[in-house]
Formats: structure tokens, C-alpha cells, sequence
């Protein structure tokens, strides 16, 4: 299967190569394929009635198969008739007829989630190392506030104000002994 | 192969008879829950705070703290 572990080293570009290249391969083998077997090339006739393999839009525009054999349709003149008379295997050769896969086949369960977490943790990978040279390259400096000695000027101003003395910091200030309650 | 008739109509209907009581029932509860986790609390805060409040004193303090720019601390 393909294993990606999300290592931020040197080396992640070959890795990250590799998966373009074989990730198309890969999702053939996930077994959610719906061209039908009349489709020939990639492009597909929109303007056509579609056959689609969907469990939440069960019901196609077309048959799977159009074009019949004359013992299918010689089948498909009996599925006229009473439906009693119809066999356990003529039953599933007409169903076969309509559709490519059914309802279990399609909710067949795919390894697909391993490559999309995989691409997801790729990019997150590649986005930590853009953020990186980010906070190299473009950032302008910390400012001055930031630091521990202004941060604490700035809290013995607060309470000096009484900033939210009902609830908020000053609340937790002792005025008396001059120390956190 | 013959299966009992699935259930055609009313689903909505149902479905809201079961939940609405719920979603009703829960609405409720959080708002007590919020009034007397949080409003009630915050009433008393500042009812506390402001029952022996002297405005005078807290303003003398921060004076001599130096933070106001109309009146600088006694000493100055």
C-alpha cells in the first residue's frame, strides 16, 4: 500500500515526486471505476443519456447495456410477461443488463482515504516549510513590546489603572499585600 | 423475496414529533443552565464589588500610581 510517512526532512521532494507520479496509478486500483464498458475513450458524449453507478442517484438515464444480444432480448420480451415465470438466474442476467454494479458492489469500501491523507499531510508538510522560510525571510522584527520586561511594565500599568477590577486581572491583584490572591 | 412494505409517508411528521420536544427541552435547559452558571455569578460579582466601593480611595491610589495626566501624584 502506499506508506507516507509525514517526515519535514530533506529528501520530502523525491518523496513528494514519487507520489505525484504514482498516485493516478494507485487510484485505478481503488476499484470506484464507473465508465461503462460502451465508453471507449476518456471523452464523454454529455449531450447523451448517461449511465452512472450512484447510491444517493440510483436510478440512470440509460440501461448499462444498449446494445442487445438476441438472447437478451429475447429475455427482455419475457420480463414483459408475468415476473413468476422468470428463473433465480434470468432474474440477475436482466438486473445485469440494467446495471453495472450492484448496490453492495458500490458501497464496496476503497483504500482511497490512505492517498487523500496522505496528499493532505504532503501539503500541510510543504506549507510548515513555507511558513518557515516566511518567518526567515519576510517578517519584519519582534517588536520591542513583546518583551518580558515591557510585558511587565505593561501589566503593573494595568493594575495601577484597575483595568476589569469587577471580574477581570485587577480582580486578582491584592492592592494590599501587593501579590496575586 | 418478498419484503414487508417500507414506510412511504409521514417520515417528516416523525421525525419532528421525535425531535422538536428534544431540541425544545435542551434550548431550555441551556438557557437556565447559562443564567445560573454565568448571569446570576456576574450579578453577585459586581453587586459585591460595588457594596463597599470608596471612589475617592481608588482614586488617590491610581493617582499616586502616576496614571492619569490631569493630576500628578502628590509628591511632584
Amino acid at each position: 500500500m502506499l506508506r507516507l510517512p509525514s517526515v519535514r526532512l530533506g529528501g520530502l521532494v523525491v518523496r513528494r515526486a514519487s507520489a505525484a507520479l504514482s498516485s493516478p496509478v494507485r487510484m485505478a486500483s481503488h476499484g470506484n471505476v464507473s465508465l461503462s464498458h460502451s465508453e471507449v475513450s476518456q471523452t464523454v458524449d454529455m449531450s447523451q443519456p448517461m449511465y452512472w453507478d450512484r447510491v444517493d442517484t440510483p436510478l440512470p438515464d440509460r440501461r448499462y447495456k444498449d446494445i442487445l444480444t438476441d438472447s437478451e432480448k429475447s429475455l427482455k420480451q419475457k420480463e414483459k410477461g408475468p415476473w413468476a415465470q422468470l428463473s433465480k438466474e434470468e432474474k440477475i442476467a436482466l438486473y445485469r443488463m440494467s446495471f453495472l454494479q450492484t448496490f453492495p458492489e458500490m458501497k464496496q469500501r476503497s483504500d482511497e482515504w490512505k492517498t487523500v491523507m496522505g496528499g493532505i499531510f504532503i501539503f500541510l508538510g510543504f506549507t510548515g516549510l513555507l511558513v518557515w522560510w516566511q518567518r526567515i525571510h519576510v517578517y519584519p522584527q519582534r517588536p520591542h513590546t513583546f518583551d518580558p520586561e515591557w510585558q511587565e511594565k505593561q501589566l503593573q500599568r494595568m493594575l495601577d489603572m484597575r483595568i476589569s477590577p469587577v471580574e477581570g486581572i485587577s480582580s486578582k491583584w491584592d492592592y494590599e499585600k501587593g501579590q496575586w490572591k | 423475496m418478498s419484503l414487508p412494505k417500507p414506510l412511504m409517508r409521514g417520515l417528516l411528521g416523525k421525525r419532528l414529533r421525535f425531535h422538536l420536544p428534544i431540541a425544545f427541552t435542551l434550548s431550555v435547559v441551556a438557557a437556565i443552565a447559562f443564567k445560573y452558571t454565568v448571569t446570576e455569578p456576574r450579578k453577585k460579582a459586581y453587586a459585591d464589588f460595588y457594596k463597599h466601593y470608596d471612589a475617592v480611595k481608588e482614586f488617590n491610589s491610581m493617582r499616586e500610581a502616576g496614571v492619569f495626566e490631569s493630576v500628578r501624584p502628590t509628591g511632584e
